[in-house]
């Protein structure tokens, strides 16, 4: 599904990525785990093509498409999401409005036709059923005034309409209390398949007794510096991450 | 005053008098202005950012036309058309509802003219007494309620030609009534319209006026609009710009009663080289009233905008609730807007707030939206309608506002 190669990357010319190597495979969970800074958002935000980032060194293969050499926007209608871990708020854009131009933007791009408004409105409703978003807030202007909680299930609710082949999740747990982890958690698992993969970034275990990865990696300073199975999650909350340094 | 080498003068020359009914004392107050001034310079702070050399050295001529098929945003309506400042009788409604006059100026028994445009010291309006060559006069019987709107187009047409048109509009004692004014162009090129409204909102009347402004990116714009509004009246103005090259709107309302509704909504969408410049003045002489004023604008590529939005509140004016908001989204590095917020409150018992916001759009939005595989433009488009629908859905009538969606989804490619 996707394979890192050797990535170095730098913003305002301070290095960030040394060199990180990944590969993930399609109907694979992996979490990605490692202290602040280390570089975990990094990743994420090269991968979905920020532009303030300049990648040095390495490449990164989707599916046998470049990805860095694709836009923000075609990388999307790659079939790549990315859960942020602060979402933006959006002033009078609709939730609603917007993904219905996101969804016909990805089937223009694939040749497909554009969907029919009342197909649209079916897959709100059964999507935001998924995430337990209310009907209310899927019409409100993208995270306008949306809560924490609501902000991330409102992330899990666009990848569920989007249906991407990688979906990244950035700290998706962070800020949910048990029930929003639970329910977030439940959407991402109804979501996985053997066709599609996800990354799922945090820095607590907790929410990988939701999500089970198959394997765990500890980005420190710029590269995956460990590789384990599940379990490597529990030890890494009893023991840090100094020992790995 | 500072002025341009009297340019005023060559002006006038190819222009004929005007043969409506105006009072003595305006003409001769109009005249008075126009001998004492000649067009206003960036020094004079009314017109500080708005420049009309361009105006002042064309010699414009007025000449009758007669125009085909129009593009209008109400099918279903009382319509009247002005070609050049000339009544055109074939494109008119015929039917009128009862209680609904609608003439020409010229053929209306009007004493109001020159009684509710009293700006003082304003050469346009002064031209306009002077040279207009008609407009239109609506009059709706008090209690009636017109069933459809009634709208009023104003076409211009040729090189240089110019359209100095005065209207009239009254609504009676506890009438309602919505009133489209549409400015088109059709093969105008520097071509100046000159329009001036006096309106009059009697007492517990209520007007809507969508005012649209869509000629030609060559032309010139000069519109004056003097309200009245009498107590228990409500009283709103869509002033929408869509196209033309210098546009400048005067919007006075005195709200002369009590217990008043005011609603001034605005939006202009500019690209290219264009100016518009928009001048209210909400004047609250009594107490116990509300306004509620809304300007947004867009700006593109070297394109400019003002905004200056006075609200008077009076010594004894209590108890008004008067607010206002202006924001600006620019498009480009080039593009600029000079907004001024302008309160004057001499009263102790208001709330009134005003607020004036200017930015470009938010990148980290726009790249939110592009990793949901939505273009760069579209995700721009997205932004820059939503912003703009904030004064559209005040509008009431839907057909005006798809009107306008379709021009600038025409002109900007943006879908609503
Ligand atoms: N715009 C920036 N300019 C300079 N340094 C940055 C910028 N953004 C992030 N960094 C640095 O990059 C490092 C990695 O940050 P980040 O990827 O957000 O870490 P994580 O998500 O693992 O907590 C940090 O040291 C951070 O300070
Ligand atoms: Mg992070």
């Amino acid at each position: 599904m996707i394979k890192i190669t050797n990535l170095h990357a730098s913003i305002n010319g301070k290095e960030i990525l040394k060199g990180l190597d990944l590969e993930v495979k399609a109907g694979e969970v992996h979490a990605i785990m490692g202290p602040n800074g280390a570089g975990k958002s990094t990743l994420a935000s090269i991968l979905a093509g920020r532009e303030d980032y300049e990648v040095t060194e390495g490449s990164v293969d989707f599916d046998g498409v470049d990805l860095l050499a694709l836009n923000t926007e075609d990388r999307a209608r790659e079939g790549l999401f990315l859960a942020f871990q602060y979402p933006v708020e959006i002033p009078g854009v609709s939730n609603v409005n917007f993904l219905r131009t996101a969804l016909n933007e990805i089937r223009e791009y694939r040749g497909q036709e554009q969907i029919p408004a009342k197909d649209f409105l079916a897959m709100v409703k059964e999507k935001s059923k998924l995430v337990e978003l209310d009907a209310g807030l899927a019409s409100r202007a993208v995270n306008e005034g949306f809560s924490g909680g609501e902000k991330k299930r409102n992330e899990i609710f666009q990848m569920a309409m989007l249906e991407p082949k990688l979906a990244i999740l950035d700290e998706t747990d962070s800020g949910l209390d048990i029930d929003a982890l639970r329910i977030v958690s439940n959407g991402v698992n109804a979501l996985k398949s053997d066709n599609n993969a996800t990354i799922v970034i945090t820095h607590y275990q907790r929410l990988l007794d939701y999500i089970v990865p198959d394997f765990v990696h500890v980005l420190h300073d710029g590269k995956i510096v460990k590789t384990g199975p599940k379990e490597l999650a529990l030890e890494l909350e009893e023991k840090g991450y100094d020992w790995l340094k | 005053m500072e002025v341009l080498d009297n340019k005023i003068t060559k002006f006038r020359e190819g222009l004929a008098k005007t043969n409506l009914s105006f009072r003595e004392e305006s003409l001769k107050y109009a005249e008075d202005t126009l001998t004492e001034l000649d067009f206003p310079t960036t020094r004079v702070e009314r017109w500080k950012y708005t420049r009309v050399a361009k105006i002042a050295n064309t010699q414009f001529s007025s000449r009758k036309d007669v125009v085909k098929q129009l593009n209008l945003p109400i099918q279903d309506a009382y319509t009247v058309v002005l070609v050049n400042g000339y009544f055109d009788k074939e494109l008119s409604s015929k039917n009128l509802p009862e209680g609904v006059e609608i003439s020409a100026t010229s053929q209306s028994a009007n004493n109001l003219l020159g009684k509710v445009a009293t700006i003082k010291n304003e050469v346009f309006t002064a031209l306009n007494t002077l040279y207009a060559t008609d407009g239109v006069s609506l009059r709706i019987k008090a209690k009636t309620i017109v069933d459809k709107p009634i709208q009023l187009v104003h076409v211009i047409t040729g090189e240089n030609t110019i359209a100095t048109v005065r209207n009239v509009l009254v609504s009676e004692r506890f009438s309602e009534a919505e009133v489209v004014q549409v400015f088109l162009s059709e093969n105008a090129n520097a071509s100046f319209t000159n329009n001036v409204s006096e309106i009059i909102v009697e007492e517990g009347a209520k007007l809507v006026l969508d005012k649209l402004q869509n000629e030609s990116e060559s032309n010139f714009h000069y519109s004056n609009e003097c309200v009245q509004q009498a107590s228990n009246s409500n009283f709103k103005i869509n002033t929408i710009t869509l196209n033309g090259g210098l546009v400048r709107n005067d919007l006075t309302i005195d709200v002369d009663g009590e217990n008043c509704e005011t609603h001034l909504n605005g939006a202009y969408i500019l690209k290219g080289k264009q100016h518009v410049d928009n001048h209210t003045v909400v004047n609250h002489l009594k107490p116990n009233c509300h306004s509620n004023e809304m300007y947004k604008g867009v700006m593109d590529d070297q394109s400019t905008g003002v905004f200056n939005g006075r609200i008077l509140v009076s010594k004894d004016s209590q108890k008004i609730e008067a607010y206002q908001s202006n924001g600006n989204v620019l498009l480009s590095d080039s593009a600029s807007i000079n907004s001024k917020p302008e309160l004057e409150i001499y009263a102790d018992n208001v709330k009134c707030s005003h607020g004036s916001t200017t930015g470009q759009l938010d990148d980290e939005a726009i790249y939110y939206l592009r990793t949901r595989g939505i273009s760069e433009k579209s995700a721009k488009a997205l932004m820059v309608t939503a912003f703009i629908s904030d004064v559209t859905k005040r509008m009431d009538n839907d057909k005006v506002v798809e009107y306008v969606h379709n021009q600038l989804h025409d002109r900007f490619g943006w879908d609503f």
